[in-house]
């Protein structure tokens, strides 16, 4: 465990591509603005398809792609706007020249994946989840709450709570 | 001086490179310098800017001045200022609108904000004259489109990609193999070590769609390298790299020709820097012959980032006088289709 102010960990378990869709729109449905997710995840574990979905959830308009190459993609026209991040190719040093902060403290949701190489620039009140392939198409979703609101989502969407052991990313 | 004459200079910062270009009469170029170009690190001893604009800040002087010195133009010979407004990396974006902004101003010369792929497209008007109507396919690191122009500087996506770039797709395979960043070249090249040859899958998508999709074949490749893992078998990496850049070149050529044929097109045009791909270039370039499509290929210094190809897409509003306000903002994700020109008034 990487912080100590992680309570429990929840898990989803999403048996089909349908079940990760349905709980991403769920995610997208309890934010606000100032809302941070960092995402974690093989690669081609399904960040990307879960941003998507999320962005689907938030009704952003059009097409959502990979951010990869520019880092951060940013989408207006949805109930909030929507900040889609890849941090896989920077430095700590670096992302702290981004500035990544005024997206994460601006009016919409942020969504980082590989966020963990980047964990002391997150805002002290974010929602980790690790995505872990157990099948073809079914992930278990892995929730690390920090900060009270959080830990609420998760109860909120009904998730079961776990001692975490080997979980740590 | 005649209007065919005139001299623009261009900036482009929208991600890795910083680039300054002089070009006389929107073709002839004067001056292209990139910030990664090795004489220019040999002269510096700088690190190539990845990422941080902070970079680009300590390079753009430099390389304005390395453009002067090698166009043998002056700052007042200059008459019109060219930027990458966008897409990009917003903060990469900044540094070339504000450097260009403060040049137009101070030479009292108009600023022209560009569109990054209009440039990719319009790198080709630097090496040939494009033919309409012509199909643009675009393949970058951060981009995989099909862009259509019925007319001169009228461009229309009819096809992207729904997940990750062929750029992105190239470098993720590379990362799962263990080659360090960017690894497009590294497939490329080890592709080429090997006549054999792991299937893998195409994604072609509904039947009449010219949208590509990647993640499914980055799938394929990873379960392959798992699957390997799992038994103790060594890996045969060329032959998977060979079946995961048939596949890509496959989808895409395919597409491309596709588009053509379904759009009446009288040119193809390959840009963006994966068009550096040799595969990607011999591919396209029989299919063209068999189909005896005119097909235009800029050099690989005119297909990664540059600021020569900006220059060549800001001719197009340059000739039609529609110059952009100083209080122009840069869009991270700022649209093509929008940038288009609007009327046909040219003098050209």
């Amino acid at each position: 465990m990487k912080d100590s102010q992680t309570g429990p960990a929840y898990v989803w378990e999403a048996h089909s591509e349908a079940d990760t869709v349905r709980f991403a729109e769920k995610l997208a449905e309890l934010s606000r603005p100032g809302t941070v997710l960092a995402l974690d995840g093989d690669l081609g574990a399904g960040k990307t398809r879960f941003a998507q979905a999320f962005a689907r959830g938030l009704e952003v308009p059009g097409l959502v792609n990979s951010p990869t190459f520019t880092i951060i993609k940013e989408y207006e026209g949805g109930r909030l706007p929507f900040y889609h991040m890849d941090v896989y190719r920077l430095s700590i040093a670096e992302a702290d020249e981004l500035g990544l902060e005024e997206y994460f403290e601006g009016d919409g949701v942020s969504l980082v994946e590989w966020a963990s190489l980047i964990e002391p620039l997150l805002p002290p009140e974010r929602l980790h989840i690790g995505i872990a392939l157990t099948g073809p198409a079914s992930r278990r979703l892995t929730c690390r709450p920090i900060g009270e609101a959080y830990a609420a989502w998760c109860r909120t969407l009904g998730m079961q709570a776990i001692e975490e052991e080997e979980e740590t990313p | 001086m005649t209007d065919k004459d005139y001299l623009m200079l261009a900036i482009e910062t929208s991600c890795d490179e910083t680039s300054v270009a002089i070009v006389r009469g929107g073709r002839e170029v004067l001056a292209n310098v990139v910030s990664s170009q090795i004489e220019t690190h040999r002269r510096f001893g700088g690190v190539v800017p990845e990422i941080a604009s902070r970079k680009h800040v300590e390079t753009i002087t430099r390389i304005l001045q390395e453009a002067f010195e090698q166009a043998g133009v002056r700052r007042g010979d200059i008459d019109a200022v060219a930027v990458t407004q966008g897409p990009g990396l917003i903060g990469a974006l900044l540094v070339g609108v504000v450097a260009a902004k403060s040049l137009a101003m101070a030479l009292d010369v108009p600023l022209i904000g560009t569109h990054h792929i209009a440039g990719h497209i319009y790198a080709n008007r630097l090496i040939g004259d494009i033919v309409f109507p012509a199909l643009a396919l675009v393949v970058s690191g951060g981009h995989t489109e099909l862009v259509l122009l019925e007319r001169e500087g009228v461009f229309r996506i009819v096809g992207r990609t729904r997940d990750d770039a062929v750029g992105e797709a190239y470098d993720k395979v590379a990362r799962a193999l263990s080659f360090p960043y960017p690894g497009g070249p590294y497939i490329d090249k080890l592709a080429q070590t090997t006549e054999e040859e792991v299937e893998l899958p195409r994604a072609w998508l509904e039947p009449d769609s010219f949208d590509f999709s990647f993640s499914g074949l980055k799938s394929a490749v990873l379960a392959e390298i798992n699957r390997a893992k799992m038994k103790g078998e060594a890996l045969n990496q060329g032959a998977l790299a060979r079946g995961f850049q048939a596949s890509v070149i496959d989808v895409v050529t395919t597409k491309a020709m596709r588009a053509a044929q379904a759009f009446g097109v009288r040119q193809l045009l390959l840009c963006g820097g994966v068009a550096a791909n040799r595969g990607m270039r011999e591919r396209l370039t029989s299919l063209c012959e068999a189909a005896r499509l005119p097909l235009l290929i800029p050099p690989p210094s005119l297909c990664s980032d540059n600021a020569a190809m900006i220059a060549a897409a800001a001719d197009l509003k340059w000739r039609r006088g529609a110059f952009t306000p100083l209080d122009m903002v840069a869009g991270a994700q700022l649209s093509l289709e929008e940038w288009s020109v609007s009327d046909d008034s040219v003098s050209s």
